[in-house]
């Protein structure tokens, strides 16, 4: 995932190299359609159903207290599975560009893997380990304590799939970043913490956000995973996605599309905030290539 | 990458620390839950995980999760290309809300989006009626199943592609050009093999993501056996028979296959920054 | 190596710290009057009902508030959700088989069918067609459903509770009718060579037909079909019974395991029981599920068709042994599939 678009282009002012204008305006129109059949008409489409019968009808779908419930518990997922994700992010990212030892390779690799792990697999691991069938997961439940179907075991799942994008962001980031600033410190006396606090923090803290963003956009929309872990209580192990999906199975067609805007809205939120921070990205890290 | 490989002593301080904490919390989160399904597997009888793994229903799966995951990313490989080309090189009203819009599909929930797509493509929906007209059946057909998986894996093509897009210096091209190399001929031999590593490493990921995707498939794909039944649906169904060690095994294989393609992700990455530094 | 073993404390230090992060999280368990009732699609909207009549009736009776949780999906997924330790009072599924499967795990006593009245199934149900409005296609009988040209969406009797009281109707039917169960598995091919789509629940079926516009028949539970009038318009869509069906019985059970564990058998017996009162038969004729009782049975009669109903038990066994039959992997479903 390398996502350092740049917006660097605007300096370059390409001018010499420009196409054609009717290769242009052919590229652009098609480009053009490919977004009005994939990502217009999708958008448009949850609008649409979710005010077919009018505003009052949208604003009781996303104020029932189920849905709120889910809203609640969509969004205490995200505020536990982003700062750990986010800790756990800077320490690889730490590890891997600031060390050279055995295995980086595989260690890198292995950090990709619930990247490409279908989102089934993802919650039947989870099922496996923790369910009641398992000595582990009902010495669990003989204790009482409970993970799989309940809030931990959604929080779980969530940190296995957003588990790759903060240390993903960071790693190239901070490997080309080198390390002669740190040392240079080291040797002037500083203390490690001081140096992390002082240099690398300030020097990463825009790919560290946007990674963080990275790993709320997708926790905040997982389904597949949870889908399996939730156990599906109402007002209770429910996430936003997941109550969608009731809501659509209990025919209530234009709740579930209104429910989905919110979704929607959270995700041009996060999409927002992405573009206002790549500027920064860039405008922080200019030597970058 | 690293500039220090020789030098064996560190001087910074939080090895032991770092590293102790990024082993530990990848085997609590990622590892020991993977090894779950692999001890699961070998666990087995070994007739019974190859009965179950090559059943031709099962087979039937992956040969349709693979084959629509390699076309949706052979599309995504063209439309990716053409929509970073696009938002990078010209200047027209709205590039700014199409290049945010490329994320969409990474934030939008699966769910939500196999929704959608089973609606507009359904006989009554906004694009179904008239494509019904037309002959071309996208619901309940692989092709269906096709444009779910394009919508999924779209962005990490046109993200690979941009920075390298737009690293690309001008003089390259302006050189070729005053040798009296024809437009297609610059693009076609000097930009891209210059832009290849990073379209395979985009579509690599387009398609890695695309052989486990569920939720966005199973409401458009119609789920019929041999024909559009995908391989996460198969572990799903297992599961839903109590058949644990069924769905063990496809999930296995499943595994193997996205660590196989983790793999050639790598070498593919490693050959990418090789050709960029 | 050395470097590593200096900093081990401080590697005990964060373990312990992602464990604390963990730990706090487990909930304690849920208090005495409070119950889950994990249960299969088609029941939201009876349980809804239900709730609050018991909720009423329990506060009247004992002074005290309950509090009834609820949690519906795939009749088998929802089985397994409790096995894998989904902490259900009671379960409502559509098919015995799916208890029997918790019962295997010893979350609850294997004769638990015996345990409340009438095979532990205080409502039933049957399986009836809903088609377009005007009937178009001229769809009366299961016959009718191998047609060329029909299409006939149902979803999967592997993933769907309800898609295999579908198939052993559709079964049931054809072999009564010949006596022979060569001839109904052909029928039963024959009808799903006329499947376009598979969904995995009833609910997906049931928007793939009406809001998709797929098909021109959909087999589904008669409490589904008149959900489905209700909530799309009779307008739209009309109810054909055919003559011959199925009595499918969806039982309920309370989870030993887990009622002890949460101190709730007395409010779980209570409210499994509570479902045969005149009061529960009544919400559950509303609902359009057919009543256990007579006198609610003939108050509704009007709302059900007179259909020739046989059982599982019938034609079938116990539903252990059509899950092996038919169901399971190599079961006849799959021979159909085979190319």
């Amino acid at each position: 995932m390398q996502t350092n678009t740049t917006l660097q282009e605007q300096r370059k002012a390409p001018l010499k190299r420009n196409d054609p204008p009717a290769v242009q305006a052919i590229l652009i129109l098609l480009t053009l359609l490919f977004f009005a059949i994939f990502i217009f008409m999708p958008l448009g489409l949850v609008f649409a159903e979710g005010l077919r019968k009018g505003v009052a009808v949208y604003l009781e779908a996303i104020r029932e207290p189920f849905a709120l419930s889910a809203v609640k518990l969509t969004l205490i997922t995200a505020a536990i599975v982003v700062p750990l994700n986010a800790v756990f992010g800077v320490t690889a990212a730490w590890a891997i560009s600031k060390f050279s030892f055995k295995g980086k390779t595989l260690l890198v690799s292995l950090l990709d893997l619930p990247f490409a792990v279908s989102p089934v697999i993802a919650g039947l691991i989870f099922v496996l380990l923790l369910g009641t069938r398992t000595g582990f997961g009902s010495w669990l439940g003989d204790h009482g304590i409970k993970i799989i179907f309940s809030t931990p075991g959604i929080v779980i799942a969530t940190l296995f799939v957003t588990f790759p994008f903060v240390a993903r962001e960071l790693i190239p980031l901070m490997e080309a970043q080198g390390r002669e600033e740190e040392e240079a410190a080291i040797t002037l006396g500083a203390r490690g913490w001081q140096v992390f606090s002082r240099i690398t923090l300030p020097n990463i803290r825009w790919g560290l956000m946007y990674g963080m963003i990275l790993c709320m956009a997708r926790s905040i929309g997982e389904f597949g995973a949870v889908s399996v872990v939730s156990g599906h209580i109402r007002g209770m192990t429910n996430t936003i996605p997941l109550h969608v999906e009731i809501l659509y199975s209990e025919y209530n067609y234009t709740a579930s599309f209104a429910v989905s805007t919110i979704l929607v809205f959270l995700a041009l939120v996060t999409i927002a905030i992405k573009s206002l921070m790549e500027k920064n990205v860039h405008n922080h890290q200019p030597t970058q290539h | 990458m690293p500039p220090y490989k020789s030098n064996k002593r560190h001087i910074l301080p939080g090895f032991g620390l770092s590293m102790g904490y990024t082993v530990f919390y990848l085997s609590a989160i990622v590892i020991v839950p993977l090894a779950t399904i692999v001890i699961g597997a070998f666990k087995m009888d070994p007739q019974a995980f190859i009965a179950t793994v090559t059943s031709p229903r099962v087979l039937a799966s992956y040969r349709l999760s693979l084959s629509t995951a390699v076309f949706a990313a052979l599309c995504n490989a063209f439309f990716g290309f053409l929509a970073a080309w696009t938002l990078v090189r010209y200047r027209f009203p709205g590039r700014r809300v199409l290049d945010a819009l490329v994320d969409l599909p990474f934030a939008l929930p699966t769910a939500v989006a196999g929704i959608c797509f089973a609606t507009l493509y359904s006989p009554v929906g906004w694009m179904g009626q008239y494509l019904e007209k037309t002959g071309i059946q996208i619901i309940n057909a692989p092709s269906g199943i096709v444009v779910a998986l394009i919508f999924i894996g779209f962005p990490f093509v046109v993200r690979t592609l941009q920075p390298v897009l737009v690293e690309l210096e001008p003089e390259i091209e302006e050189s070729a050009q005053s040798l009296g190399a024809t437009r297609w001929q610059t693009f076609r031999r000097i930009l891209l093999p210059h832009l290849f590593p990073a379209l395979l490493t985009g579509v690599t990921l387009s398609f890695a993501r695309a052989i486990g995707e569920y939720g966005s498939v199973i409401f458009i794909a119609g789920n019929l056996p041999f024909k559009t039944e995908i391989a996460p649906l198969m572990i799903m169904t297992k599961l839903d028979q109590f058949d644990y060690d069924g769905a063990s095994s496809v999930a296995f294989v499943l595994l193997l296959i996205s660590f196989s393609m983790l793999l050639v992700l790598n070498a593919v990455q490693r050959w990418q920054q090789k050709s960029y530094r | 190596m050395k470097h590593f073993h200096r900093h081990t404390s401080r590697l005990t230090a964060g373990i312990a710290l992602f464990s604390s992060l963990l730990g706090t999280a487990a909930q304690a368990a849920p208090a005495a009057n409070t119950l889950l009732n994990v249960s299969y699609d088609p029941t939201r909207e009876l349980y809804q009902a239900e709730n609050a009549a018991f909720a009423g009736y329990w506060k009247q009776k004992t002074g005290q508030t309950v509090t009834i949780n609820q949690s519906h999906g795939g009749s088998g997924k929802q089985a397994r959700a409790v096995i894998d330790g989904l902490e259900a009072d009671v379960v409502t599924l559509a098919l015995a088989y799916d208890i029997d499967a918790i019962a295997d795990s010893k979350l609850l006593a294997t004769n638990w069918q015996q345990r409340l009245p009438q095979n532990s199934t205080p409502y039933t149900s049957t399986i009836v067609f809903v088609v377009r409005k005007g009937n178009p296609k001229g769809i009366r009988n299961w016959d009718d459903l191998v047609k060329p040209g029909i299409g006939v969406i149902t979803p999967n009797p592997k993933t769907s509770g309800g898609a295999r009281w579908n198939y052993l109707a559709a079964w049931g039917y054809k072999q009564k009718q010949t006596g022979s169960a060569e001839q109904a598995k052909a029928f039963v091919k024959a009808i799903f060579k006329n499947v376009p789509v598979l969904d995995t629940g009833a609910r997906g079926s049931t928007l793939t037909f009406t809001q998709r516009g797929l098909g021109d028949v959909l087999i589904a539970w008669e409490n589904e079909a008149h959900l489905i009038l209700n909530e799309f318009g009779a307008d739209k869509f009309e109810i054909v019974a055919p003559p011959v069906s199925i009595l499918a019985e969806p039982p309920v059970a309370i989870v030993d395991r887990n009622v002890d564990k949460h101190g709730t058998r007395k409010l779980a017996e209570a409210y499994l029981n509570f479902l045969y009162t005149p009061q529960a038969q009544e919400i559950i004729a509303k609902n359009s599920y057919r009543p256990r009782s007579a006198a609610a049975a003939k108050k509704y009669a009007s709302q059900f068709p007179n259909i020739k109903l046989f059982t599982v038990k019938d034609l079938f066994g116990t539903w252990r042994q059509a899950q092996k039959t038919h169901f399971s992997d190599g079961g006849t479903f799959d021979q159909i599939y085979t190319p």
